[in-house]
């Protein structure tokens, strides 16, 4: 063991100690203390014999379920039209497929309410033409509906990522071979782009178990992380039970996370040749194209039409019962453009050093677990990944309660005043996301392209460096830009860490918008600005990479080529 | 991709904003408020104009977030003022000694009372800022589509024609609306208050868990009549939406408050604004079309501002047949919420598929008579409607002590969920049984 693995785990441990184990330990431990501070398993005891929190752990398993399942439905065939055929506006589609991620808090939800819900505009003009209505956003099956739609880019980034760098020749082969159609999918290209998609799928899964958002604004609170949250934010209420729900989503999120390890256990993903140049885009027939094309349309109609809705209402100036606004107008940009252009380069600079710090954690870490022997490694993982279950709330007040009263050396500023606290924040919460694209990359890429760099005599940095990073340079991009994304709009923590209005985000902004009746314009305008916002990094991040991926590209030709002798 | 590049960028970034970030100034008052930005922005812009010398930083967080934020902070770091509608916030902050006494900066002009609640906290921790009155906001698009009357009292609502119409919040999400709820059960009294207001969740579509979310929904059509506080409808109706808000006689007026946090950073100039949001200048802005609040002042005190049709907050309470005691609220503050939410915001599919049922089989009785469908739809609606706790208990002091004694307390938390857990399940099987019977009584009566 060489002590550079040590040296790089310390340092992720110590980050994830500071700013999330420890800060979250001293909001949890409420859990398992009594009144006068000795220990107790009381308060986990009253969890099981409860038949409300049973059936919210089923309602909660299910919902995650079926979500992941749908999420699955609506991924996978635009990933993989997209990468292994010839396909018009690939990009175009894979770029709108990501969309769905950046619905900023509150806006998300009264657009949905807008196009689907009772009076929404679907159902205002089925009932005007056909005279009935769909319960699209009622009960659990509403709750599936719109997270399936929220979190399917998940599955579909890891997929595409993990398509693209099957080696062609595989799939050459079994075609040579006489393997084609739904065949050649199930039984070749699925199974070697496996790591990808169990990567997405399994994010689906936890993220929805442990989201609040969604249940909450479709009245659904019989589910576990509802009713933790209902506990923790009673007025005046310091309700232990809370924390024990939170306690036992995050035992479960560990478990769900160390399942899916488990699935890719014991199998090999790695080709040796990177995909891309090497693949043979495949031709539609007619039919097919036709069908693929159809289908494609009809998802990507659904999947956006909550970002059609906080676009119309941005211009809307009343919008109520009926299915497009009365008229429109442009006040409500101008409200925003007077008052809201530093949250703006707040949010660009919170969740772009968030992201990085996450991509920068994520490899470290994916290359510990898969390429070092370093003891108990996989717990960085896990630990890390936890992170998905503690709510933002929790974390915020751990922050406050962990740094109370520390100032920034050298200033009279509280640690936990500092903008500083709120990227922090972010980059904990959003670790999961990098850490997975980086595992699921890595996991595709051949140990022995490195031991080729060492046997010429590179160092192991040099290696990680100039080979493992450059080759991971898909997932690490996947990475980045979900992490970034979602970042900007968190709002559970935000809220809590925000202690000036010149530090707030733009999703504090939007959430301040929405408590009011005359703000619902201004804050779908910020919404609309915090998407285009959002989309733009994602295509500069895109931009930047591809500028210094060209370098990494004739590199990667270099090794083809050198293998080939 | 070279992370060592993001890298550095990252911390050169972090060192540079890290040495601009500057510490509050002098002459900066910081209020944490669960107010909307127009609302704020009007206080701000006028208290600043009088008093070039001092600036006011608002921090909005909604009042459980302020609260979290206000205790976590050290002495002499906090914000200097808490601004929020739900007076037990307040109840909460004083508890934890967080509140200074501020009754010398009272509006002298200001009545003691409204209706018989005192407009500033007798101990003083705390001042009446505005004034609001709870009602019923409607969409008249969505009355008009779905043909269904205006409502005028809570008691309308229990009717067969609004089921699937209403919405209301929860009072254990929402201050607002454990008044409301209070309001009820004490104009009511205890047993037949929680009949009408099963009855009125049995019609609602959804119980929202922001007090925001019913308005909001009433605004955009999602819901018919939503259970509001009084300038959600008023402003709602003011901005241009379709909606409109009423008073009902069960009603009780009551403050929205401000206070001065303890171990601010700058308690003097605080003092100031405090003062300046009760003056007779500082109500004025309440008036506002898109603030639309009720004055702690009474209308001779502000002649010629207010405009002809605005309600007047002591008129309403003179009216109203509730006496609001605060009192009796306080003393079963949490067992209202936790019965309320047990029985029915955890179990509201169960309610409504109940209601749905009951509300079937009456329409279809009252077509065609029938004694013995009559006398098991009776039996449903006595399972559905009455209270899993009745009166007797509810009035029990031991019983009482129990829901304001420590959660934290093992084995005092197994009791109270082990209550609770009792009527979750008592509320599921008497709805699930109320719907057979009703769907029994359906069956013989076709």
């Amino acid at each position: 063991m060489r002590p550079g693995a040590w040296l790089a785990g310390a340092a992720v441990l110590a980050f994830l100690l500071l700013f999330f184990v420890l800060p979250v330990a001293r909001v949890f431990v409420t859990a398992f203390l009594d009144g006068d501070g000795s220990p107790t398993l009381g308060h986990l005891m009253t969890f099981f014999a409860q038949g409300l929190m049973r059936e919210s752990f089923f309602n909660s398993l299910y919902v995650a379920l079926m979500s992941a399942l749908f999420a699955a439905l609506i991924a996978v065939p635009l990933a993989y039209f997209t990468v292994r055929f010839e396909f018009r506006g690939a990009i175009l589609i894979q770029t709108l497929g990501v969309l769905p991620l950046i619905m900023p808090p509150f806006v998300g939800a009264v657009a949905m309410q807008l196009m689907f819900g009772r009076s929404g505009s679907l159902n205002l003009l089925l009932n005007q033409y056909f005279g009935f209505t769909l319960p699209i956003m009622e009960g659990l099956n509403g709750v599936i509906f719109v997270e399936a739609i929220h979190y399917f880019p998940f599955i579909l980034m890891n997929l595409t990522v993990a398509l693209r760098n099957i080696d062609g020749a595989m799939e050459e082969a079994a075609l040579n071979l006489g393997c084609r159609g739904w065949r050649l999918f199930w039984r070749v290209i699925f199974p070697l782009a496996a790591p990808g998609f169990v990567a997405g799928a399994s994010l689906v899964f936890v993220k929805v178990f442990d989201d609040l958002g969604t249940p909450l604004v479709l009245g659904q609170t019989n589910l576990l992380a509802p009713q933790a949250y209902l506990r923790i934010t009673q007025v005046g209420l310091e309700d232990p039970l809370g924390y024990v729900i939170s306690v036992i989503m995050i035992v479960f999120s560990i478990a769900a996370m160390a399942l899916a390890a488990q699935a890719l256990k014991g199998r090999d993903y790695a080709t040796l040749q990177k995909g891309g140049a090497g693949v043979q885009r495949r031709r539609l027939s007619g039919l097919g194209a036709l069908a693929a094309y159809g289908w494609i349309g009809s998802v990507l109609l659904i999947v956006l039409s909550p970002h059609l809705g906080v676009l119309l209402l941005s211009f809307a100036s009343v919008w109520s019962f009926s299915p497009l606004p009365d008229a429109y107008t442009l006040a409500h940009y101008a409200t925003v453009f007077q008052d809201s252009s530093g949250m703006i380069r707040n949010t660009l600079l919170y969740c772009g050093l968030a992201a990085a710090i996450d991509v920068l954690l994520g490899v470290t870490v994916a290359y510990l677990i898969l390429r070092t022997a370093l003891p108990a490694r996989q717990w960085l993982d896990w630990i890390a990944t936890a992170s998905l279950a503690v709510p933002g709330i929790v974390l915020a007040i751990g922050y406050l309660r962990l740094y109370k009263g520390m100032l920034v050396p050298g200033t009279e500023i509280l640690v936990t005043s500092s903008w500083v606290m709120i990227m922090l924040a972010y980059a904990v919460r959003r670790l999961p996301y990098a850490l997975r694209s980086c595992v699921a990359a890595l996991q595709q890429l051949h140990a022995s392209l490195e031991e080729v760099a060492e046997t010429l005599g590179a160092t192991k940095l040099r290696t990680i460096r100039r080979v493992v990073v450059p080759l991971m340079a898909g997932g690490i991009l996947a990475g980045f830009v979900t992490s970034f994304i979602t970042a900007a709009v968190e709002l559970s923590a935000t809220i809590l860490l925000v202690s000036a209005e010149s530090q707030a985000p733009m999703s504090y902004g939007i959430y301040l918008y929405m408590q009011s009746v005359a703000g619902r314009g201004p804050g779908a305008a910020l919404g609309v600005l915090a998407i285009a916002v959002v989309a733009l990094g994602t295509y500069f991040t895109h931009w930047v990479i591809e500028r210094t991926d060209r370098p990494i590209a004739s590199r990667t030709a270099a090794v083809r080529n050198w293998e080939r002798l | 991709m070279k992370p060592t590049l993001i890298f550095r960028a990252a911390l050169v970034a972090l060192a540079a904003v890290w040495f601009a970030a500057s510490g509050t100034n002098a002459g900066t008052v910081t209020i944490v408020t669960s107010f909307p930005k127009e609302l704020t922005q009007a206080y701000k812009t006028a208290f600043e104009q009088a008093h070039p010398d001092i600036k006011l930083e608002i921090l909005n967080k909604n009042t459980i977030q302020g609260i979290a934020y206000v205790r976590e902070l050290p002495v002499g770091q906090r914000p200097d003022i808490f601004w929020a509608s739900a007076p037990d916030a307040f109840e909460v902050l004083a508890g934890l000694k967080l509140l200074e006494n501020v009754a010398e900066l009272a509006n002298k002009a200001a009545p003691a009372k409204v209706g018989n609640y005192p407009i500033n906290n007798p101990q003083g921790l705390y001042l009446g800022q505005a004034l609001a009155g709870y009602g019923l906001m409607w969409n008249t698009r969505y009355l008009a589509a779905h043909k269904l009357p205006v409502p005028r009292q809570w008691s309308e609502l229990v009717k067969p024609v609004y089921f699937g119409h209403l919405a209301m919040s929860s009072p254990s999400r929402s201050g607002t609306t454990h008044l409301t709820v209070e309001t009820l059960l004490q104009g009511e009294g205890w047993d037949k208050g929680w009949t009408q207001l099963l009855q009125i969740a049995g019609n609602s579509a959804a119980i929202t868990e922001r007090s925001f979310g019913v308005p909001d929904g009433v605004n955009n059509g999602q819901f018919g009549i939503g259970l509001v506080i009084d300038f959600f409808g008023l402003a709602g109706k003011y901005s241009g939406f379709p909606v409109d808000f009423h008073y009902p006689d069960v009603t009780a007026v009551v403050p929205a408050n401000i206070g001065l946090v303890a171990g601010g950073k700058n308690p003097a100039e605080a003092r100031r604004f405090i003062a300046f949001s009760v003056s007779a200048d500082g109500q004025a802005l309440l008036l506002d079309p898109k603030i639309s609040r009720l004055p702690i002042l009474p209308p001779e005190a502000m002649p010629g501002k207010i405009p002809a049709g605005y309600p007047n907050a002591f008129e309403i309470a003179k009216r109203a047949k509730v006496r609001f005691d605060a009192d009796l609220s306080e003393s079963r503050y949490n067992v209202v919420s936790s019965l309320f939410d047990q029985t029915i915001t955890f179990r509201h599919k169960d309610l409504q598929a109940a209601t749905g049922a009951i509300r079937n089989a009456e329409s279809a009785l009252a077509k065609k008579p029938n004694a013995q469908a009559a006398a098991l739809l009776k039996q449903a609606r006595d399972l559905a409607f009455l209270p899993v706790v009745g009166v007797g208990l509810a009035g029990d002091k031991n019983f009482l002590a129990l829901f304001s004694a420590n959660k934290k307390e093992a084995a005092v938390n197994k009791q109270v969920t082990g209550l609770e857990d009792r009527w979750n399940a008592h509320a599921k099987d008497n709805y699930a049984r109320a719907k057979a019977l009703a769907d029994q009584a359906l069956g013989m009566i076709r």
